[in-house]
């Protein structure tokens, strides 16, 4: 069988090294071979999703496995699941889009500008890796690898503070990945051994001491809230967002941080589901906490790239507490919004982007009345906006409610404070439209450009993708079902005992 | 009393002979070549034909070894996979070293001083100086070090180990004393690293004395059944085994027996540093994988607070010390006192995994650190007039060096995140199977406190990429750094940096080799 997941690896790693080996006379195009590398890579993607077997959505599909480094029991395993495909999906979606967005980025210099497509696609390729892993160890590696090409990203290219966030971020990372190597070392001791002793399959429903199991789920848990950021763990976020690129930060938030709540999905609740019942708890606690305390410091914000960021620590929040409290429902719920999120705060922060790109400022303050000036501009970050507060009839909506709904059976108290997320979320969305877009226009705002086609060939497309599952919902759900189910009846089962 | 001449076999010790009789044989040629340049042609030219030729009999016995491997010239010596593997890893940083001793700035500048004997400063110095005289002993110095280190790995009696530490480490302190610029600098630290070293070798001695009279036997299967045996003897053997350790232990630069380093790695002569940096420790580390595994291992429990008390406080101390150096040649010196505490993490409670994870371990490490000294050797600075001066070691220096030569800086880069450990490096393969073997035998506490140091010591690597990378260069400063092109050093940093990759993303077939070094030989009590 054709290896498509390799492939979609290799391609984006293929082509950042063909960007940094174009020959001085090609170095001006180097957005159409960037932009080329994701268009296929968005092709496969839509292969894979095409013949994906929804019947069997629980398994992995397109497997592949090879010995790697059979000395210490890795292997290069990739296959997708339902949840995996949605996320591979989404990768695949926003890269070119947000490539297609920062086209006249580094008008000044190529050279920069091929150094920063070279890096997206890197990215990229650790983006799909992960999402594919099916082997303990490759995931690490990628996890931890994936932030080199994301440390120059938000260190090289950026706002006045670019360096401080870089290096914040990359600290933040590594103190949470290194605890998690502890995990996947002493994992190996655990395990059966071997030469595939690091495929999931083989760690799966291991006998694990109640001890043993609750530090190796801590271990690994700790390094996924950091990377989907919870509430205290949190606070690289903003810093990274105000001063990242909106495009970096879009790719950051919508995909990247993923991994976080993935990582939790498949590895952390799959692997240890007694100590994750165990930690259910606190972490729905914290969850509740990350919903209100993101959305309050949402509010508060003039920045907009740091009020996107916030919103983000909020439904994040959302999707943790979908995932740890074990009801079908409410991990359908997590997973899909983890997608919806995606295609949502993505379309945000490029957005914003846009908005930062025609006047140079991220404060609410230095707009007013832009409705008058740019009506679909505003019509757009409205439609988007109220995507993030989850407007029924928009894809959030489904997913949050269902997140509310699924975990409302056991953890009652958490689903109604959290529920107060709605209110909070309408006010720092609504307030930042009307500070932004209604009201007298502001001096020196009268000759804001309207959106443009290529700005409209990003947003379009994601909220068109959002209606469609909103009404339409089904087509995703559909695909994660059963590794939704497969997850309950783990951690149920693992109960029963 | 009758002497007995020892039998001995000629293949298992070919390449020893081989790399100290090319050792001796330069000594001659410095009697003979009287031009410096032919000299140091015709130097070289031995130094790397021996050591390759070394080299070529290391993979030949690996090839051809049946069994567990020989003991040789009567249990003096024990000729293993363990050993030949270290013997492999020395002979690779011997010969990326050579290469570093022969560069030359591209103004025809060496490393080293142009009359070791004539005092800083001085007319002599001018005058040697401008004759164009070298000191080409360095090579065979060289030679006599990795020599020394060989033997030092495959040793089984302590006072034939007593007489390979000094082997290689006399020649060692002279080739500190030798740099061609701050040479002030470069003899204190070779004062501070003769005198402790001298200290050192006397508490080993001592040791290896007090083993002696407990057990009757200094070679270590002996010394290993003897401790099984003795009786009452406790205090004695303890010391013993504690200040025979505590010797290795200061070859290791581990924490308290680490005051040398910093000094000794920033006198000396950037590529002496490289070589010591990356042979030094290998050689430490596989004398004290023998003498623990072999000779003290009945003493295993007790000695294990003292690995574990020197780990932690190694990693700690050269971690957060790092923190705050501004010379880069220190920082390093710091940080490889902080991975002689990732060595010794390996080591607690003697896990079987140690014996094959740490060769690779330090073999991975002493590629990356010769490949970083090799880079520091490339970045000088300007004098005013525009000539070429000594190396830009004050961090602040690097600043902007991604603008100014992205190959090397990102060369650089790659070298501090495999120190750091950074997956898809050789260096985090390196720490991933010597960190598995302290989990396996329940040292997760070590580790853990081994990752939190790697968290933060991946703080001071990661400042000097933000200054390489993200930083720009400073206004006045345009012209104060001179990017120099040496084709020696330039080959160093090209092998090792793509080593470093390929063991980083395909470990597979070299793990492989280490680990069926993973056996050590206990010859029969000699």
């Amino acid at each position: 069988m054709f290896p498509f997941l390799t492939v979609m690896v290799a391609l984006p790693v293929a082509g950042a090294g063909l960007l940094w080996a174009l020959p001085a006379s090609a170095r001006s195009r180097a957005r159409e071979v960037a932009l080329a590398v994701t268009a296929v890579e968005l092709v496969l993607a839509a292969v894979l999703v095409v013949q994906f077997d929804t019947a069997t959505a629980g398994a992995f599909q397109f497997s592949e496995t090879h010995a790697w480094i059979p000395q210490i029991g890795a292997s290069w395993a990739l296959g997708v699941n339902g949840i995996g495909l949605l996320m591979i999906l989404l990768a695949a979606l926003l890269t070119p889009l947000v490539i297609i967005a920062g086209w006249r980025d580094d008008a000044s210099s190529p050279d920069r500008r091929r150094h920063y497509l070279a890096l997206v696609l890197l990215s990229q390729a650790f983006m799909m890796g992960i999402f594919a892993a099916r082997d303990v160890f490759l995931f690490y590696v990628l996890f931890e690898a994936m932030l080199i090409p994301l440390y120059f990203l938000i260190g090289s290219f950026g706002g006045a503070q670019r360096r401080y966030a870089a290096v914040k971020f990359l600290l933040f990372s590594l103190a949470g990945g290194l605890i998690m190597l502890v995990g996947v070392v002493a994992l190996y001791f655990q395990g059966p051994g071997g030469e595939q002793a690091f495929l999931t399959d083989n760690l799966t429903g291991l006998t694990l001491s109640t001890t043993t199991e609750r530090l190796l789920f801590v271990s690994f848990f700790v390094a996924f809230a950091i990377k989907a950021p919870m509430v205290p763990v949190h606070t690289w976020l903003p810093t990274v967002a105000e001063t990242a690129r909106p495009g970096t930060t879009a790719l950051l938030v919508a995909v990247l941080d993923k991994i976080g709540t993935f990582g939790m999905l498949t590895l952390a609740v799959t692997l240890f589901p007694n100590a994750a019942r165990w930690a259910a708890p606190v972490i729905i606690v914290l969850a509740v906490i990350s919903v209100i305390y993101g959305a309050i410091l949402a509010i508060g914000q003039q920045n907009m790239l740091r009020l996107v960021s916030f919103t983000s620590v909020s439904h994040f929040g959302i999707m943790i507490l979908g995932i740890f409290a074990f009801t079908q429902t409410s991990i359908e719920g997590a997973a899909f919004y983890m997608f919806n999120h995606g295609l949502s705060t993505g379309a945000l922060f490029l957005v914003v982007g846009f908005l930062i790109a025609r006047h140079g400022s991220a404060d609410v303050s230095d707009y007013g009345g832009l409705q008058r000036v740019v009506p679909v501009f505003a019509g757009t970050f409205l439609i988007i906006g109220l995507s993030a507060l989850a407007l029924p009839g928009l894809s959030p909506f489904v997913s949050e409610i269902m997140v509310l709904v699924g975990a409302f059976e056991v953890a009652g108290v958490a689903v109604i404070i959290a529920a107060i997320v709605v209110v909070l979320a309408a006010l720092y969305v609504l307030l930042t439209y009307q500070k932004v877009f209604t009201g007298p226009v502001r001096e020196g705002r009268e000759d804001t450009p309207e959106l443009s086609l290529r700005e409209r060939l990003v947003l379009w497309p994601l909220i068109a993708l959002m209606l469609i599952l909103g009404f339409g919902p089904g087509l995703a759900i559909d695909t994660i079902r059963e590794p939704s189910q497969d997850i309950v009846a783990v951690v149920a089962e693992e109960a029963g005992q | 009393m009758t002497f007995t001449t020892p039998a001995i076999e000629w293949a298992p010790t070919a390449p020893f002979i081989v790399v100290l009789g090319a050792a001796a044989l330069a000594i001659l040629v410095e009697a003979i070549v009287r031009t410096p340049a032919t000299r140091r042609l015709v130097q070289l030219i031995l130094s790397l034909v021996a050591l390759l030729a070394a080299l070529g009999l290391v993979i030949v016995q690996w090839a051809m070894l049946k069994g567990a491997g020989t003991v040789v010239l009567e249990g003096m010596l024990t000729v293993d996979r363990q050993s030949l593997a270290w013997q492999a890893v020395l002979l690779v940083s011997g010969l990326l070293g050579t290469l570093l001793f022969a560069a030359r700035t591209r103004a025809g500048e060496e490393a080293f001083a142009s009359l070791g004997a004539a005092s800083p400063g001085s007319t002599e110095e001018t005058l040697a100086r401008r004759k164009g005289l070298q000191v080409t002993e360095v090579f065979p110095l060289a030679l006599f070090a990795v020599g020394g280190m060989m033997l030092f790995t495959s040793v089984t009696d302590l006072i034939f180990l007593f007489v390979a530490l000094e082997v290689f480490s006399l020649p060692l302190y002279i080739l500190v004393a030798l740099a061609r610029r701050r040479r002030l600098l470069s003899h204190e630290g070779a004062l501070k690293y003769f005198l402790l070293g001298a200290f050192s070798s006397a508490v080993f001695l001592f040791g290896a004395a007090l083993l002696y009279g407990a057990t009757g036997t200094t070679a270590f299967a002996g010394v290993g059944t003897g401790i099984v045996g003795a009786s009452g003897l406790d205090p004695i053997i303890l010391t013993g085994a504690v200040f025979v350790v505590v010797g290795l232990l200061f070859k290791l630069g581990a924490v308290p027996f680490h005051s040398w380093t910093p000094d000794a790695y920033q006198g000396a002569p950037t590529p002496v540093t490289a070589f010591m940096g990356a042979a030094t420790k290998a050689a430490a580390a596989a004398a004290l994988i023998r003498v623990l595994y072999v000779a003290l291992h009945p003493l295993a429990w007790e000695l294990s607070w003292l690995i574990w008390v020197t780990a932690i406080a190694s990693m700690l101390l050269g971690t957060v010390v790092a923190l705050v150096q501004t010379e880069i040649k220190r920082m390093l010196a710091y940080s490889s006192i902080a991975h002689a505490g990732f060595i010794l993490v390996a080591l607690a409670g003697l896990p079987d995994q140690a014996v094959w994870a740490l060769p690779f371990y330090l073999f991975v490490y002493g590629l990356a650190t010769l490949g970083a000294f090799a880079v520091i050797t490339q970045v000088r600075e300007r004098g005013e007039d525009g000539t070429v001066l000594g190396e830009a070691t004050r961090l602040g220096q690097w600043a902007g060096l991604g603008r100014r030569s992205p190959w090397l800086a990102g060369a650089m880069a790659l070298f501090l995140l495999s120190f750091a450990g950074i997956p898809l490096t050789a260096g985090f393969v390196g720490k991933f199977v010597a960190f598995g073997a302290a989990i396996s035998e329940g040292g997760w506490p070590l580790v853990l406190i081994a990752v939190i140091a790697s968290a933060a010591a991946a703080f001071f690597y990661v400042r000097l990429v933000v200054l390489m990378f993200l930083t720009d260069v400073p206004e006045d400063q345009e012209d104060a750094i001179a990017i120099d092109y040496s084709p020696l050093a330039r080959v160093v940093v090209i092998v090792t940096a793509v080593a470093i990759v390929l063991l980083g993303v395909v470990p597979g077939p070299v793990l492989a080799a280490f680990e069926n070094a993973g056996v050590l030989l206990i010859g029969a009590a000699g």
